[in-house]
């Protein structure tokens, strides 16, 4: 899976245009993941869980930022998320499949709120960054 | 035997209300052959397939699409007997169209996503875990038959 020129024009111009409310997105991308795939949660024991969590909230600005970073890195993904790539290798080992249900939920959020951006070839584009960050942070489990 | 909660039916059937099942029907066949490319390879009588815009105004898309979305609303009149109602439909699916299932779970979530773009804040997080719920097991009931 490689990412074209156009893809990534599209991506930046998603990213652009979520702009400041990347870290929302973030925490409304959790929120539903936990909501949507219970299975999710085991990996937040230590965290409160509910509605308008405070820990869910910190945690959604994380990922976002890790999306942006990479958004802003298109070219070399897998550089910019080097240390987040050795972290989940070797501190968090989040089963791979579940960046596919967190990739899910954040299409979903940017469709919720951004119907007219997410046409099919920006919907196409996103789903293959989400999966290129998601092939990076597993990219040294074993 | 899957069970549903009154409140999972309710976000069902109020969702459903609401689609135009001609529409989303055909938005969501047409994004599956957009975002996942390698599901055109049921299609090869369709024509132009070539370009996003191709798969989008092409007409057999369209009605094709509607006829699936069709058979999605069966499925929601028939909750409580999923793969009875499905069982024809899998044998078809298996022995005469050869479609892996994982081709079933990749159009359920674009329908999720079709879904979101078409009702916004109003697929709250608990509509779309139902509507997830709903397309998985629609999926496993047409994977149901399959040897």
């Amino acid at each position: 899976m490689v990412l074209s020129g156009a893809d990534k024009t599209n991506v930046k111009g998603v990213f652009a245009k979520i702009g400041g409310q990347a870290e929302d997105y973030g925490a409304e991308t959790l929120e539903r993941m936990f909501a949507t795939y219970p299975q999710t949660k085991t990996y937040f024991p230590h965290f409160d869980l509910g509605k308008g969590s405070a820990q869910v909230k910190g945690h959604g600005k994380k990922v976002a930022a890790a999306l942006v970073e990479a958004a802003n890195h298109i070219d070399d993904i897998a550089g910019a998320l080097s240390k987040l790539s050795d972290l989940h290798a070797q501190k968090l080992r989040v089963d791979p499949v579940n960046f596919k249900l967190l990739g899910q939920c954040f299409l979903v959020v940017v469709a919720v709120h951004n119907p007219s951006l997410l046409t099919p070839e920006v919907h196409a584009s996103l789903d293959k960054f989400l999966c290129a960050v998601g092939n990076v942070l597993t990219a040294k489990y074993r | 035997m899957v069970h549903w909660t009154a409140e999972e039916k309710q976000l069902i059937s109020s969702v459903w209300a609401k689609v135009n099942v001609e529409e989303c029907g055909a938005e969501a066949l047409a994004r599956l052959l957009i975002v996942y490319p390698w599901t055109q390879r049921f299609f090869d009588n369709f024509g132009n397939l070539s370009s996003p815009t191709a798969i989008v105004g092409n007409p057999k898309v369209r009605a094709h699409g509607k006829k699936v979305l069709t058979s999605f609303g069966e499925a929601i009149k028939n909750l409580e007997n999923l793969k009875a109602t499905y069982s024809k439909l899998s044998e078809l699916h298996c022995d005469k169209l050869h479609v892996d299932p994982e081709n079933f779970r990749l159009l359920g979530d674009i329908l999720i996503i079709v879904l979101a773009a078409h009702f916004g804040k109003d697929f709250t997080p608990s509509c779309q875990a139902t509507w997830q719920k709903l397309v998985g097991v629609v999926a496993h009931a047409l994977a149901h038959k399959y040897h």
